[in-house]
């Protein structure tokens, strides 16, 4: 499912847009990294694509303008994975993967059969099987962000958002988490969209990369385009060195000054 | 109904659990009919309530034991059931909205507002008691609970701590001007007390019947939430990034659970602890999913109250104890040994 946005601008407290006249476009089946410095706007554009923030301008989903769909059919294109998404203590992991049927049910219905067996295979999906019925908070930091991951899936979306999804996570699962998304994508087509602060691994990774910049697009294109030493330290004010590897790029700081 | 492939469970009412409240509930009730200071034993009482009542049969009993069973203790047991189911069904309901553990039925200011009713009737229209009270607490608890609304939505827009907040400030207002007139009326402070910790009197049936509409519409309406208030435990965005309306779910969950907290405020006086205690206990026997914690804290919530009113009448027989005393000393005890028994939750 493509995103067209045109002239998207958002502001919280009068004054100080948080994004300014924002036009990109991503086709289906893209996953676009969304890069910049903190504050650059990478989450609220997240958030405006998922309907969680009031905003000017357009936004089309598979041509079709949000503002005239329902904010349930617009969930059942769009699942959003916060930052830090919320875990409900006591939960099961099966309770919690079952929340993403919630935009496919009326308002106060409940589940039937079709959404368990959605549900049941979003767990298989991501070898979560044998969690079903353990506590969320007993699993670790990875198995979390995999049933995270699990219900947007059982959202059964063709949009997935992702605000940093190797956020907190160490460098292994930081990459497992990544491949996984990239497995996902591979299972069934969806447009992928995610913000990130690392920038090698997004560059690995995603399609295409976008770079913001005070709630402006300041880069895109493949990571040799938009990962330059120069952009680096013009936006990030961050001293580094841009070195070719066999996937693509890698990004690495350097120390200012002598030792 | 477990999918066969992965054998995944529907998240769905705990009907043994919920069978076993009933249980309790039936067994407080023939309690509360039975105990008091005219003895009519256990045998008598079932025959009487299941001859009579349902098959009409002739009663066996005198008329004046009749007259105890149908107009004194069975319109209390009933009374009390209904108060205890509402407190605790609005506990937790406002517990699920506010993901605050803490959250309990007069968190926005019920409780001072029915509190300033109660109390400017008792002070200023002296003997205008059975009819006027009642109605005086409820239209203060829905007044303070409006004042709330409105001033958390200008101060801090949808979220659910500005609510709280402007909660905490609405009561400490009503509760100055509460004092006032107390300090005022001075003459009237016994009778205020004994209304602020709860009283479950009861003239026939009347009562009941009051609150009996109550208890239907925001018993049901609160049942129909019980998959929402689930989604809820995710917190707003992530509520919103599903379809629904947060603040549509806690808007509407709020006004039910407020009308069934103020509806037995108002006949009942304040009665502590039911709507915090009887949740969280439940909450450790069925898990958290409000999908069993709806329905079943209602049940446990009404049977607790049987059993405290039991007690409050009978401890100190024939001189009666408030029974929001009995809530509180039992239920802080009894709820510290929930807390210590299964700390998963806590943690």
């Amino acid at each position: 499912m493509s995103v067209v946005i045109d002239r998207l601008s958002v502001t919280y407290s009068p004054g100080a847009p948080v994004l300014r006249e924002l036009s990109l476009s991503v086709t289906a089946g893209e996953w676009l990294g969304l890069l910049g410095p903190n504050g650059a706007g990478k989450s609220t554009l997240l958030k405006a694509i998922a309907g969680l923030v009031d905003h000017t301008g357009s936004i089309r989903l598979r041509g079709v303008d949000t503002a005239s769909i329902r904010h349930r059919d617009r969930a059942r294109c769009v699942a959003f994975v916060p930052q830090e998404p919320v875990i409900p203590p006591g939960m099961t992991v099966a309770e919690y993967v079952l929340l993403g049927r919630t935009p496919h049910l009326p308002y106060l219905g409940t589940e039937g059969r079709h959404d368990l067996s959605v549900a049941s295979s979003a767990l298989s999906l991501l070898n979560l099987e044998q969690f079903a019925n353990r506590s969320m908070a007993a699993l670790s930091g990875g198995e979390r962000r995999r049933v995270v991951l699990a219900r947007a899936i059982a959202q059964q979306a063709d949009i997935l958002l992702l605000d940093e999804p190797t956020g907190a996570l160490d460098i292994g699962q930081g990459q497992n988490a990544l491949e996984l998304i990239g497995y996902l994508r591979a299972e069934r087509p969806m447009t992928i969209i995610t913000a990130m602060h690392d920038l090698t691994l997004a560059g690995q990774f995603a399609d295409r990369l976008l770079l913001m910049a005070g709630g402006r697009i300041v880069a895109e294109g493949p990571a040799q385009q938009v990962l330059t030493a120069e952009y680096i330290r013009e936006f990030y004010q961050a001293n580094v060195e841009v070195v070719s590897v066999n996937s693509g790029v890698a990004v690495l700081p350097i120390r200012n000054g002598a030792r | 109904m477990s999918d066969p492939a992965t054998g995944l469970e529907p998240v769905r009412l705990r009907w043994g659990w919920l069978v076993a409240m009933v249980v309790l509930l039936l067994a407080a009730m023939l309690a509360g009919i039975t105990v008091g200071p005219a003895g009519i034993d256990p045998g008598q009482v079932i025959g009487e309530l299941l001859g009579v009542g349902l098959a009409g049969r002739p009663s066996t009993l005198t008329s004046i034991q009749q007259a105890i069973i149908w107009e004194i203790r069975l319109p209390r047991v009933a009374l009390g059931g209904l108060v205890g189911g509402l407190l605790s069904l609005a506990g937790a309901s406002y517990q699920g909205v506010f993901r605050n553990p803490l959250a309990d039925p007069y968190l926005l200011g019920v409780a001072a507002g029915g509190g300033l009713g109660a109390t400017v009737v008792i002070a200023m229209i002296p003997g205008a008691g059975s009819i006027l009270l009642p109605l005086a607490a409820f239209v203060g608890a829905s007044v303070a609970v409006a004042l709330t609304y409105a001033v958390g939505r200008s101060i801090g827009g949808r979220s659910a701590v500005s609510l709280i907040l402007a909660g905490v400030a609405v009561a400490a207002f009503f509760t100055a001007v509460q004092t006032y007139i107390l300090q005022r009326n001075a003459d009237t402070i016994r009778q205020v007390y004994s209304w602020i910790l709860g009283l479950l009197a009861t003239t026939g049936w009347r009562e009941v019947l009051v609150l009996i509409p109550y208890a239907a519409v925001c018993g049901t309406g609160l049942v129909l939430h019980r998959r929402l208030l689930d989604v809820m435990s995710v917190g707003d965005e992530e509520v919103d990034s599903l379809g629904i309306s947060a603040l549509r779910v806690r808007t509407t969950v709020v006004v039910l659970a407020t009308l069934a907290t103020a509806a037995a405020v108002a006949v009942s006086g304040l009665i502590g602890f039911v709507g915090i205690v009887i949740p969280h206990t439940v909450r450790l026997l069925v898990g958290v999913s409000y999908r069993s914690l709806i329905p079943i804290s209602a049940i446990a919530g009404a049977a607790f109250l049987i059993l405290a009113d039991l007690a409050a009448r009978t401890v100190a027989s024939p001189a009666e104890l408030p029974i929001g005393v009995i809530t509180a000393f039992v239920g802080a005890p009894f709820f510290m040994v929930v807390l210590r028994t299964s700390r998963r939750y806590v943690a």
